[in-house]
């Protein structure tokens, strides 16, 4: 069962083909700006390497940083209504309240408030007034908003205002994307429903890539499934990446992360993922990257999203080194011109890879032209930059015991054989598609998020209850049931609140279902 | 007498948040909450106890409820201001100014809403020097002052006025109502003379916020240690630096008690810290040794940004330190332990100063 992992960064799209646990075939091609170009180029190259039956393939896993681009750049964005149901409370701070001026100006600055919404209990803060609702989206499409970002109090406890909405809008415009906070966040209202308005800021963009990636896919002869992959190191398909683009957010990261734990075969290990400009570090738990404690802001949006906790540094492969005899590298890179500029490929700045080359640790370009450094020189600036990566992993790590440290990313040539604090120092093969690798061993997940009421002595009980809903969902998403386990349990008891009313919080994973043959 | 403007406020929210000892609010929705009352109705006076008349009426404002609710169903603004003028009417005077009863992340920022919107002064103090779960455990209880007549408003527009013959009575219903409203609602009470702001109230509270949010921040902007120059505002010191590794939940009596687990790292390796709380931390032991408690103040910091961690975001994995900080000495009378003691909170250890 062949499998087709592709990550499409800013700079370059890898590609790997995979069987089972055997990596094929691995190639790059630049990215492309339609992004499609970049994909067929990389299939191409991978059908000459490993001459596969496109009809072969079961499944096609595509990770991209291209939502969130577009967001960060602020451009290919919709014009969007963001519409909540909490009157007569929540007023103090309506929706787009805390955005960036110039983002909440580009999608058009619609915010508005209705009646409705839920108490803690289920109950209603007011019922639903459907004739100022539709008085609210006449004035949101007289104003030029083309999609629908529709949040109520509570709505993870009870969905019923935000259902009905979509329905209206349904009625009153065809067609019209809607995204629903109760399907995209978790409790906290701000978070949510901005992580709600970012999505529908993106949908039409979501439509015209899905649909590119699609065509591509089909145009290459292959018929597989495609998928692309989540924050949290899950897979989703295309249909629900139409109408969920934010879920990929920080796929980036965590595909690098999964992927080197495949390659290394490590489970819990700090991952160092050296590109181009920078190095990021994070830290695998048992194959599923640590999540960042705090809110993340997104484009300066305060969101709630999960996020892997990665922490950067200003060093790559294209790093400027300076001069001296311990030369400072970084931050300042070449970034994707290193192929021209770096001294071992005919260019004429000092780069660090020109540093690995002539250390020997690479065999990369022309070693001749890196001849002439002084051997102490270089070992002492890249002792340097062993030294700030072996502190950003103690930064990271949580015990004092050594780790194992796994390097990946094409710049990783300048982790050396030890580092301070790693128990071992381990460069898989391929360490250079991580990525695209994560993308394509990902599996599916499901996950739940309520107030439960949790009476004396059925807390076992209630735990069962939710634990079985989230296996539920995410055989629902096409995990093989046999597969799914629980990877992630929470429970917060919500203060002052009778009933014992508990916030409870499971998430479950399995390998993805592919049809009858992969038992 | 100073200008507040919604630049000063991140820093305050922040240092309000660490001075919550745990509980207290989350300091990004009162942050922004009071953001957006300056930003619609100009600045705030922030005015020393000392500048204000004996006989001033002073009205404090607060939210009372559960933290998490607060983060969903958001106030409309309009609850603050009702409960206010309910009470104004029970007594039939009007507010000079208007003042905290604790602080914490939501309710040292939120008495800037009404301020803004009623146009009245904000005086720089706080009624407990820190946040405590219950609304009987002020310093003006210790002098003898009546929590009410007391107004309790929710954003419908109803209001409950109540009149009871202790504080501790006045906790009880308000908690009931509290409930019926969904769980957050803005309450007004302790009438306080100008007199007794002086006397009673922890002068200052508002600038010390302001301080300690503005030290973590510099610090991490210096790569400085934040934790260090959090503890160093705060006269405190630093009683453990570890890591998460559980932590247990209960809902007793309408609160979330528990306890968090905390292997040490660094200089505390191979020991363990329990911190219970119940909203608020209460008691800190190292390797089953009681190293702080209530009323003394247990902030837990991020080790590595000096961001307060509220115990509704304590989880697993989370590196923080922890803090203990001196309380106001009249939390060490015989009459401020009775309140908000160890004995309180049903713990039979005896109270040691930090």
């Amino acid at each position: 069962m062949l499998r087709l992992g592709i990550d499409v960064g800013g700079t370059n799209t890898d590609a790997v083909l995979i069987d089972g646990q055997l990596v094929l075939a691995a190639t790059k091609a630049p990215t492309t700006s339609d992004v499609t170009t970049g994909i067929v180029t990389a299939i191409g190259r991978l059908r000459e390497e490993a001459g596969f039956d496109p009809a072969d393939v079961a499944a096609v896993m595509i990770g991209t940083t291209h939502f969130i681009n577009a967001l960060v750049e602020g451009s290919r964005l919709a014009p969007t209504a963001a519409i909540r149901f909490g009157l007569p409370a929540t007023s103090a701070l309506p929706p787009l309240v805390d955005w960036p001026a110039a983002l909440s100006k580009t999608i058009g600055g619609h915010s508005y408030l209705c009646h409705g919404g839920h108490e803690y209990d289920g109950s209603r803060i007011a019922d639903l007034d459907e004739q100022e609702f539709r008085d609210v989206l006449d004035k949101a499409v007289q104003g030029g908003a083309r999609s629908f970002a529709i949040s109520s109090v509570f709505s993870p406890v009870n969905a019923e205002f935000e259902l009905r909405a979509a329905e209206i809008i349904a009625e009153q415009l065809p067609g019209a994307p809607v995204s629903l906070s109760h399907e995209i966040g978790r409790m906290g209202l701000l978070g949510r429903e901005n992580a709600t308005i970012i999505n529908a800021a993106l949908r039409e963009l979501a439509e015209n890539v899905t649909t590119g990636l699609t065509e591509t896919v089909l145009g290459a002869g292959i018929q597989a499934p495609v998928f692309l992959s989540q924050n949290d190191g899950t897979l989703m398909d295309v249909d629900h990446a139409r109408r969920y683009p934010v879920a990929t957010f920080a796929s980036g990261p965590t595909n690098s992360m999964r992927g080197a734990a495949f390659l290394s075969e490590q489970s819990s290990c700090a991952v160092v993922d050296i590109g181009g400009t920078t190095t990021d570090v994070g830290i695998l738990q048992n194959g599923f990257p640590r999540e960042a404690s705090t809110d993340v802001a997104v484009a300066g949006i305060q969101t709630n999203f999960r996020m892997p906790d990665v922490l950067s540094v200003g060093i790559g492969g294209g790093s400027h080194v300076g001069s001296g005899p311990i030369p400072e590298v970084g931050p300042q890179s070449v970034g994707y011109r290193l192929t021209q500029q770096a001294l071992v490929f005919g260019g004429d700045q000092l780069t660090a890879t020109d540093l690995a080359v002539a250390a020997g640790r690479a065999d990369i370009g022309d070693a001749a032209r890196v001849a002439h450094l002084d051997p102490a020189v270089v070992r002492a600036a890249l002792d340097g930059v062993a030294g700030r990566i072996a502190e950003v992993v103690d930064r990271m790590r949580l015990s004092a015991e050594p780790i194992p440290v796994v390097a990946v990313g094409g710049g990783s040539i300048l982790v050396p054989e030890q580092l301070d604090g790693a128990s071992v120092v381990v460069r898989p093969e391929h360490y250079a598609v991580a990525n695209a690798i994560g993308a394509a061993i990902a599996e599916v997940g499901g996950e739940v998020d309520r107030v439960f009421s949790v009476e004396p002595g059925r807390r076992d009980a209630v735990l069962d209850e939710a634990r079985q809903e989230a296996v539920d969902r995410t055989v629902a998403a096409g995990a093989r049931p046999g597969s799914v386990r629980v990877v992630d349990i929470e429970e917060v008891p919500l203060a002052y609140l009778p009933g014992n009313a508990t916030r409870i919080r499971v998430k479950a994973v399995g390998e993805l279902s592919l049809g009858g043959n992969d038992a | 007498m100073r200008e507040i403007t919604p630049l000063d406020l991140p820093d305050m929210a922040r240092g309000a948040a660490v001075l919550g000892t745990g509980g207290g609010g989350d300091p990004y929705v009162g942050r922004l909450l009071a953001q957006q009352a300056l930003l619609r109705h100009g600045p705030v006076q922030l005015v020393d106890p000392m500048e204000i008349d004996d006989d001033a009426v002073v009205i404090p404002t607060a939210f009372m409820g559960a933290p998490t609710v607060m983060l969903e169903k958001l106030p409309s603004g309009a609850e603050l201001t009702a409960a206010l003028q309910a009470l104004e009417q029970l007594i039939g005077k009007k507010a000079a100014y208007t003042v905290s009863i604790e602080a914490g992340g939501l309710n040292s920022l939120i008495p800037f809403v009404a301020a803004a919107e009623l146009g009245l002064p904000l005086i720089d103090a706080d009624g407990m020097g820190r946040a405590f779960p219950e609304l009987q455990m002020l310093l003006p209880t210790l002098g003898g002052v009546s929590a009410t007549p007391m107004a309790i408003a929710d954003e419908r527009g109803n209001a409950v006025s109540l009149e009871t013959v202790s504080n501790g009575w006045a906790e009880r219903f308000a908690r009931g109502v509290t409930i019926e409203m969904g769980c957050s609602a803005a309450v007004s009470l302790y009438v306080l003379t100008g007199r007794q702001v002086k006397d009673m109230m922890v002068h200052g509270t508002m600038t010390l916020c302001q301080r300690l949010g503005a030290a973590i921040r510099e610090a991490g902007e210096a790569h400085r240690d934040p934790v260090a120059a959090a503890t160093e505002v705060m006269g405190g010191r630093v009683v453990f630096r570890g890591k998460i590794v559980d932590v247990q939940r209960g809902t007793q009596g309408g609160f979330a008690r528990g306890e968090a687990v905390l292997d040490g790292l660094a200089d505390d390796l191979g020991s363990r810290m329990e911190v219970a709380f119940q909203n608020e931390n209460l008691v800190a032991s190292r390797d089953g040794e009681v190293v702080v408690s209530v009323p003394d103040l247990i902030c837990l910091l991020d080790t590595d940004t000096g961001e307060p961690v509220t115990t509704e975001t304590l989880r697993y994995g989370l590196r923080v330190s922890v803090v203990a900080a001196p309380c106001d000495p009249r939390w060490r009378s015989t009459e401020g332990l009775a309140l908000a003691g160890p004995a309180y909170f049903g713990y039979d250890h005896e109270y040691v100063p930090v």
